[in-house]
This record gives structure tokens, sequence and C-alpha cells, in this order.
């Protein structure tokens, strides 16, 4: 059964849902509750579940974030909003050494199961410290798991799966998606948060990809198709744990690969694709990985400069053709 | 130093000296005994020793229940040992063993048991705030009647998770104790010298917390404010801090040379050990002798060479367990 909805309201959905099912669940955030959240996530779920479960809070990402991850200790399951990636640096203490440690410190004797949503990424000419693209930095780290949802179904069908894991789960929205309409099973149930997915089958070339890139990248898939190149494209899903085995297969069949990412290039999470894929997939390369990343220059505000800075469907179609 | 125990029959009162002395001995016997080990390398890492602020861990844990949840920092033995946790384990982690409480991932800083809701040694300073304030309001959301009690140091209280978990705390109105243990000195910066109000109790005004200073050198003064301020929480679910004047007779780490304070300092406070200063008012009560705290410290010497037995006949982690306890393995989890 299929419907057409946005982004925002599959997560709406979801967040609906989590709070019908299990009273242990709560939403906690900054302007979650009465101004229904900053990009309008949780709108109504005040009115509908109450001050107790949807909470308000303070402008302070260190105790949201710790007081989710003590209160999943103490047996409930909060839903914790930052906002947006820019803002969850104040909280990267209670991420990196709380969350995502406290069951190997104690050697297994506890689980976390707490998720945090936030908001990611550019395009919306909001300057150089509302755009930042960062969860590579939160892939690197053991311990916790990071999910990219990129449509709608995804937005709707990962967070139930976030919620049965017992581990502490980030999951990253790209904001120019929340307005995006796509389809939505409405029958699927909770997603397979340890497989990457193929979104196009190709022959020729690997486009892989995540998040707020999953569209320039199918749309740069099609202007391939019109010279004759069949691309496929890998929509990662998941950072971490990540699913290499679906990157080499494919690798393994079109023996070329790029990889679109909208984090800076150096040390991104294409750098990791990139090694993985030479690690693994050596001998099937006719020509060396590409990297479609962001310029390394903090946001700029003016439009022309900030879609320069983005990866864009031109420079994925470039740095493909080149390949052939 | 407080001698009486207001409403008790003497021989009960007798009977609670007794038991406040020994484990405070305890811990000064175990803690004495983990520098030694550490010279002979069976303990290595960063060990930071609670000797002389033993009175506060005993007196604030004997008022806690079972079903209240504790966060330390990373100066926690003497928290460890207060709530129950077996010396041999916390020995044994602290020699990097299998059979350590946090099976040898924690180390020193980090003891873990959560049969005894022991929810750590938190190493980064104010880090464990944050998860303590969780840990109140999934009660409080509970309506468990647990409190959970926070304990960190003056450092601190310079952090900004001390003053977003104090704000938080006192929104909400969350069953939380904050108990600092003002030892004077962050690390080697003096009180005076880091913080712009040195009265830290005062600062809980700000955040609507009702708080009080207490002597942390006096066991039964720590054990009295300590309960009084733990019901309190427990009956009206607000928070409240508690300042503890007390002060490290020992060096911060094994590392330090201590060249930021002076010998007379820590000889006037050693004056004021918490120890000494109840044995000091037991004898003059009468309720104790010679004998009575050799057969004491016999019994902890008996103790502590058991745990060390404990964590020598203890195993290593196989290599392959390497990356074990980095996400939950079991299917069951209670979803």
């Amino acid at each position: 059964m299929n419907s057409q909805i946005t982004y925002r309201e599959a997560i709406r959905l979801s967040l609906r849902e989590a709070l019908q099912n299990d009273a242990r669940v709560f939403l906690m955030g900054e302007d979650v509750g009465r101004y229904g959240g900053a990009y309008a996530c949780s709108k109504g779920l005040l009115d509908e579940f109450g001050p107790d479960r949807v909470r308000d809070t303070p402008l302070s990402e260190s105790v949201i974030v710790g007081a989710g991850i003590g209160a999943a200790l103490g047996g409930m399951r909060p839903i914790v909003e930052v906002m947006t990636v820019n803002f969850s640096l104040l909280a990267l203490d209670q991420v990196v050494n709380n969350a995502a440690t406290l069951r190997h410190m104690s050697g297994g004797q506890f689980s976390i199961p707490l998720v945090v949503r936030m908001a990611t990424g550019g395009g919306r000419q909001l300057a150089a410290q509302h755009s930042h693209s960062l969860e590579c930095w939160y892939a690197h780290i053991p311990g916790i798991k990071v999910l990219t949802p990129a449509t709608v179904n995804d937005a709707r069908w990962m967070l139930p799966a976030a919620l049965k894991d017992p581990d502490p789960v980030f999951i990253f929205e790209h904001a120019m998606l929340y307005p995006m309409e796509g389809d939505l099973d409405q029958l699927q149930g909770p997603a397979d948060i340890s497989k990457a997915a193929l979104r196009r089958e190709g022959s020729d070339i690997t486009l892989i990809t995540y998040g707020g890139s999953l569209f320039k990248t199918l749309e740069a898939a099609d202007i391939l198709s019109k010279d004759g190149i069949r691309a496929e494209v890998i929509d990662l899903r998941i950072l971490r744990p990540l699913d290499t085995e679906t990157i080499i297969e494919s690798v393994s069949r079109t023996h070329r690969a790029v990889i679109i990412d909208e984090g800076w290039r150096t040390g991104s999470f294409a750098a990791e694709i990139s090694a993985q894929i030479m690690e693994k997939a050596f001998d099937q390369l006719d020509y060396p990985v590409a990297r479609v990343c962001s310029e390394e220059v903090p946001m700029p505000y003016a439009k022309h400069l900030e879609d320069a800075a983005l990866p864009q469907p031109e420079r994925i179609v470039k740095a493909s053709r080149e390949m052939f | 130093m407080k001698t009486e125990i207001a409403g008790i029959k003497p021989e009960i009162t007798r009977q609670i000296k007794f038991d406040l002395l020994r484990d405070m001995l305890r811990i000064r016997r175990f803690e004495e005994k983990s520098a030694e080990l550490y010279s002979l390398g069976k303990i290595r890492g960063f060990l930071h020793l609670y000797i002389g602020e033993e009175a506060i861990a005993v007196g604030a844990m004997r008022v806690l229940k079972p079903e209240d949840s504790i966060v330390a920092t990373y100066r926690e033995h003497g928290h460890a040992l207060a709530r129950g946790i077996s010396m041999g384990s916390v020995m044994a982690e602290m020699f990097g063993k299998e059979n350590g409480c946090s099976r040898g991932r924690g180390g020193s800083m980090h003891l873990f048991d959560a049969a005894l809701k022991f929810y750590g040694g938190y190493a980064i300073v104010g880090g464990g705030l944050p998860i303590a304030v969780g840990l109140a309001l999934a009660a409080r959301m509970q309506k468990t009647n647990s409190v959970t009690a926070c304990f960190f140091g003056d450092g601190a209280v310079a952090e900004g998770e001390f003053h977003e978990s104090m704000n938080l705390a006192g929104l909400w109105q969350l069953p939380v104790v904050f108990l600092c243990e003002n030892n004077l000195y962050a690390m080697g910066t003096a009180l005076d010298r880091h913080q712009s109000q040195t009265n830290i109790a005062k600062k809980a005004e700000s955040y609507g917390i009702k708080s009080e200073t207490v002597d942390g050198m006096d066991v039964l003064a720590v054990e009295e404010a300590t309960g009084k301020a733990i019901e309190l929480v427990r009956a009206t679910s607000r928070p409240y801090l508690i300042e503890y004047r007390t002060y490290r007779f020992r060096a911060h780490s094994m590392y330090d040379a201590e060249l930021y304070r002076n010998k007379d300092e820590v000889e006037l406070w050693k004056t004021r050990c918490p120890i000494n200063g109840l044995i000091a008012s037991m004898k003059e009560d009468g309720i104790l002798n010679d004998h009575d705290l050799s057969e004491i410290e016999s019994s902890i010497a008996l103790e502590i060479n058991q745990a060390v037995e404990y964590a020598e006949a203890g195993k290593w982690e196989p290599l392959e367990d390497l990356t074990k306890f980095v996400y939950t393995e079991t299917l069951n989890f209670e979803l």
C-alpha cells in the first residue's frame, strides 16, 4: 500500500508511532514541543502526548544528549533531537566519551538504547556555521551506529529499527530532504539497518553516495544514461556499521567508482569508501576511484558560491565521464 | 567533630561509629596498597587516590538505598568500595584482569557494577553530571522513588556541563542529589584561581536548587547532612546540592609532583584527618580501644591480601575478545 508524503511527514509518522507503541519512549530536544520542531517534524505531538513525553529543553546540547544516555541507562527509550549537526558539536563529549564507551568500559554490563536525531547538510544559504555535513566524524566512532535516511521510506522506517536497537543510534536527516515528496510503503515495517541499497541498477560505473546527495547522484545517472553510460547508484543508508559487501560487489561488476559525499574532501567518508575499494577490489578497477566532495572552504553564504562548493550533478557527470 | 547521633541509643551509636570507622579504614588501606602496587607496576594508567576524602563516600553511601543510582568520578575507588563492590573485583580491574568489575576494560577510572546501580567512574571532568540527570529523569518518569547521587569535584563546577545539568535538574525538578567533593584543587589549580565565586553551594541558588556546605572531614556530619538531603530529594523530587569541604592528602595522580601547594597546608589538613578524628572521639567516649582498632586493622589487612590474590589469580581477557562489548551481542535484548 503506497502513498505520496513528504520526508518531514514520514518522520512525524514514525515519531508518533513510537510514542503510541511504547510508554518508555519520549522526545526531548530544543523546540520539539510548542514550536513543533525546528523542521516541524514533531508538530502536534505535544498536544497528543503531553509535556511529560514531548519535552522542550533549554539550549543545552550536552545535557540533552547526556540525559538521554542516563535515561536510556535507567530503562527509558529516549529520542533526542539536537536540531542540527552544527549544534551537536556542543554535545560531542557525551557522544564520544559516554554514549560510545559505556558498554565497553563496563565490560558489557550496560546497553544504551538511545536514538539521537539531527538535521545535517548545506544548500540553503545558511553560511559557514549552519551548513555542516559532519556525519563522517560520527561514523568514525566505534560504539554508535550512524544512519542517513535519504528516501521517504527510510525516513519513515529507520526510526522504528533504531528504537529496536539496543545501542546508541544517530540519525542524520539532510535538511534539504524535509520538503521532498516520495513513495511511502505504509506496510513495510522497521527497515533493515544493516544493508546499503541499490537505487538504480547499471553496469558501467558505480556511483556511491548517501543522504542529501542521493538525488543529485540519481540526476547525474540520468544525464549519463543519455551518453549511453549505465550508472549504478548505491545509497549507503548506514555509515556505521558500513555495508562494504554491496559496494565491492557492485564495483566488481562495473570496474569504475565515483563517491559523492557532501563532507569536505580531506578525511571525508568518501576517503574511507575509496580505501575500502582499494583494499578489497583493487584488481577490479579499470580507472582510479574518484571523489566528488565539498570544496575545502567554510560554506559561503552567496548562492553561486555555495552551489560551487557543494557536490552537484554536473560535477558527478564530469568525474564519471573522465573514466571512459 | 560531631559526637552524638540524635535520637539513637548509645549502643547503636557505637555500632554505627564502628562501621563508619571500619569503612573509612578499608578505603584508606586499600588506597595505600594500590599506591604500593602501582610502584611495583601491577597497576598502570592513571591512579587517583581518595586518601583524605574517605568520610564523604562512606557517610553518603550509607544513607543511599539499593534502588538509588550512583554516578562517580575518576577518583572513585572509595565510592565503589563503600557501595559494596568487592575489593577483589576493584583490585582485579586495576590489574586489568577479566575478573575485574569492568573485565579489565575500564581500569581505575572506570569502575561499574550494574547490580549495585553503580553507573561508573567518569574521567572527563563534569561528564557524569548529565548522565545523573538522565537517570533521575528516568526515575521520575517511571514514578519510582529512587534518587540519583552524583559525585563530582570542585573542578567540574567550571565546566558547562555542571551548569547545564543544574539548570535542567532544577527546571524539571528531578530527584538528583549533587554531591560536590570540594578538595580545593582542580588537579593543580586552586579553587580561588578557577572560580569567581568560591562558595560552590551558593551557585545552586541561581538554579533554584537548595544547597548547603558540610564539613567533609567529619563522617558523622556527612552522614547526617546527606541523609537529610536525600530524604528531602526523595520526598519532594527536587534536586539538592551539597558542597563537602575536604582535602586530598596525596598527589592528584601518581604523576603529580605537587608543585602547586605547600607542605604546611597539606600537614595542616592532615591534622583534620577524618579517620584520626573519629578514632580520637571514640576513644574519648570510651567506645574504642587499641585492641578494637588492631582487630579492625587485621581484618582489613586480610581482606586486602585476599583481594590482591584474587586479582593475581585473574585471567587476561583473550585477544580474540578484543572487540567485544562495543555493541550489544545478545539478540534477546528486552525490546
